[in-house]
């Protein structure tokens, strides 16, 4: 895939979902929305419930496709109307819960082979072998956590941080070009969040891989990433880039979200500086 | 004929236990591997029984009859499969549609409610022929267990490769397999056709092992099967996929013990299929009745 530095790795254009059209509980979750991200970028995007956050990562993710006229375009190529797993060639996700990311009754070696195989044809090759083994060993041992040595261990028996740190392995093994992080760390105890951040930056900065991190929480957004991004009611209405986002705090943020939204921000979650 | 020894009863239970261990086998596809709780079971067996019938009596090897009906017991699967992701029908519908639909398409088959084949070529004659020898209980035994063995292997090996592994993952976490690149829709489509390919395998023996095929030989054959994996998961506790094909034909080989001890004690052939009912319902109850005993908390039944 060719994608120099200046052309964007993701486009949306027009990018719009209405969900329970025509019954009276029609709600609009995105307005339109057109964004760029380019490679390396890694874009923090944060807001309240009902944003639209979610909904946009399941638009690039392709769980559902945009309204009619809206575009997604990774890496040159448009994905508006390719199924979900034909996204995955180049998105790989963490969900929220550890439990959606990973395969309780399989072993790790098992889900890692899954992961592997990304964006590949699954054929009648065994999916273990040794050399696959010794990638997965090398792939968990930075951890820290010791996965390396229990490859053969049902998921199911891990913890919710351990499997969290295994999703996220999983989903940059087979380096997709696109990393999105959905509140990953959310449903996680403070220490452990802190443990699975690390690792994510750190394979973030490792393999350099264009990554979306949703989060509820404007002391992450401000502290991770090179790129901000609030969105409120289905719009995106502040982007921060780098030089800017330095010297960014907590208050300019409110302030931001005050002016661009017209009223006062009353979702406190996002202000507590700890989830 | 019941066997009045207990050689007696364990040769028949054996014999009975590996012609019906493909359903068993058949069963655990759907059920455990990819968490599809597929009735069509009940037609497909049939259809694999009419369709081998119907060409041994038309004169076609026996062999060749016998690939024919998986061959059939494959689409019934498809179409089961194509019902429910193509056109989202639930799973059991689906099964059930497919079921009943089977049912006249079983009765076109035959061109009537049954064929009999008493004086016709099938597989276990034209083997004891190769042989030398006349059919007996023994040789039965033997041709079916080398079938199973085959087919174990053939799974075994089949659920560990690449396109495998991604079936199980299919029924443990289907949204997952999906984030990772795999069609959930196809693996279902698969694993189904897989499933109903061995059911009809076994519908094919057993027509041919009892010298006929009739429209109703089906009926209750997916509890049968059900009452088998849960016995073998019951029994032998298995962990991984070996073990697991392992427990569903030691499961299968337990449950025709049951049947034929039954019978023996003096059961009527009519009260089998509530006897299976009975053992599934206990099989499957007693986990809550446990939980309940030890205050533990279970969540409620899923409705589909």
């Amino acid at each position: 895939m060719d994608t120099s530095k200046d052309q964007s790795l993701l486009q949306l254009r027009s990018v719009r979902k209405v969900f329970a059209r025509g019954t009276i509980d029609e709600v609009t979750a995105l307005y339109g929305i057109n964004l760029d991200i380019y490679p390396d970028d890694f874009v923090t995007i944060i807001g309240s419930n009902g944003a639209g956050k979610s909904t946009l990562l399941n638009i690039i993710a392709g769980v559902f496709p945009p309204e009619m006229g809206g575009k997604v375009i990774i890496g040159g190529e448009d994905v508006t109307d390719l199924s979900e797993y034909k996204h995955a060639t180049y998105v790989g996700r963490v969900w929220q819960e550890p439990h959606v990311g990973t395969a309780a009754k399989l072993t790790i070696e098992e889900n890692l082979s899954l992961a592997l195989l990304r964006g590949r044809p699954r054929g009648l090759r065994p999916s273990l072998n040794k050399q696959r083994r010794e990638l997965f060993r090398s792939a968990l041992a930075p951890l820290g956590l010791g996965l390396e040595d229990r490859l053969s261990t049902l998921v199911g028996t891990l913890s919710g941080g351990q499997r969290q740190a295994l999703a996220l392995v999983m989903a940059t093994i087979s380096k997709p070009v696109l990393l999105l992080l959905d509140e990953h760390i959310a449903t996680l105890d403070p220490r452990t969040a802190q443990i699975v951040l690390n690792l994510s930056d750190m394979i973030v900065q490792r393999e350099r891989m264009t990554t979306i991190m949703v989060t509820h929480n404007m002391e992450l957004a401000l502290r991770y990433g090179n790129r901000l991004i609030m969105m409120h009611k289905g719009r995106i209405i502040v982007d921060i880039g780098q030089q800017d986002k330095q010297a960014l705090t907590i208050n300019d943020l409110v302030t931001a979200f005050e002016q661009a939204a017209g009223e006062q921000l009353t979702d406190e979650s996002m202000l507590l500086s700890h989830r | 004929m019941l066997p009045a020894t207990i050689e007696g009863i364990l040769t028949s239970s054996l014999s009975d236990g590996l012609i019906y261990a493909f359903v068993a086998v058949g069963v655990f596809i759907t059920f455990r591997v990819l968490a599809f709780p597929d009735l069509t079971v009940d037609g497909s067996f049939v259809t694999g029984g009419s369709i081998a019938a119907l060409m041994i009596v038309g004169g076609y090897n026996s062999f060749l009859a016998t690939v024919a009906a998986i061959g059939g017991g494959l689409a019934c699967g498809a179409v089961t499969g194509l019902l429910h992701t193509k056109l989202r029908i639930t799973a059991l519908l689906a099964g059930i549609l497919m079921m009943v639909s089977l049912y006249s398409v079983n009765l076109r088959i035959m061109s009537g409610a049954n064929i009999p084949l008493l004086r016709q070529i099938t597989i276990f004659k034209s083997i004891a022929h190769f042989f030398g020898t006349a059919k007996s209980v023994i040789l039965v035994i033997g041709i079916l267990a080398v079938l199973a063995l085959i087919v174990f292997m053939i799974l075994n090996w089949f659920l560990r490769t690449e396109l495998g592994l991604a079936l199980r993952a299919s029924g443990d976490n289907e949204q997952m397999i999906r984030g990772l690149g795999s069609d959930t829709d196809r693996n279902t489509i698969i694993g189904c056709s897989l499933s109903n390919g061995m059911v009809a395998l076994s519908g094919a023996l057993v027509a041919q092992n009892q010298g006929f095929c009739d429209v109703n030989m089906g009926i209750g054959m997916i509890v049968m099967g059900l009452a088998a994996v849960i016995i073998g998961g019951a029994l032998f506790h298995p962990r991984g996929v070996a073990s697991m094909l392992l427990a569903a034909l030691g499961g299968t080989f337990v449950y025709r013990l049951f049947i034929t001890i039954a019978l023996r004690l003096g059961l009527a052939p009519g009260d089998l299929k509530l006897i299976t009912a009975v053992l599934v319902v206990i099989a499957l109850g007693i986990p809550y009745i446990q939980k309940k005993a030890r205050h533990e908390w279970m969540p409620p039944a899923v409705k589909f």
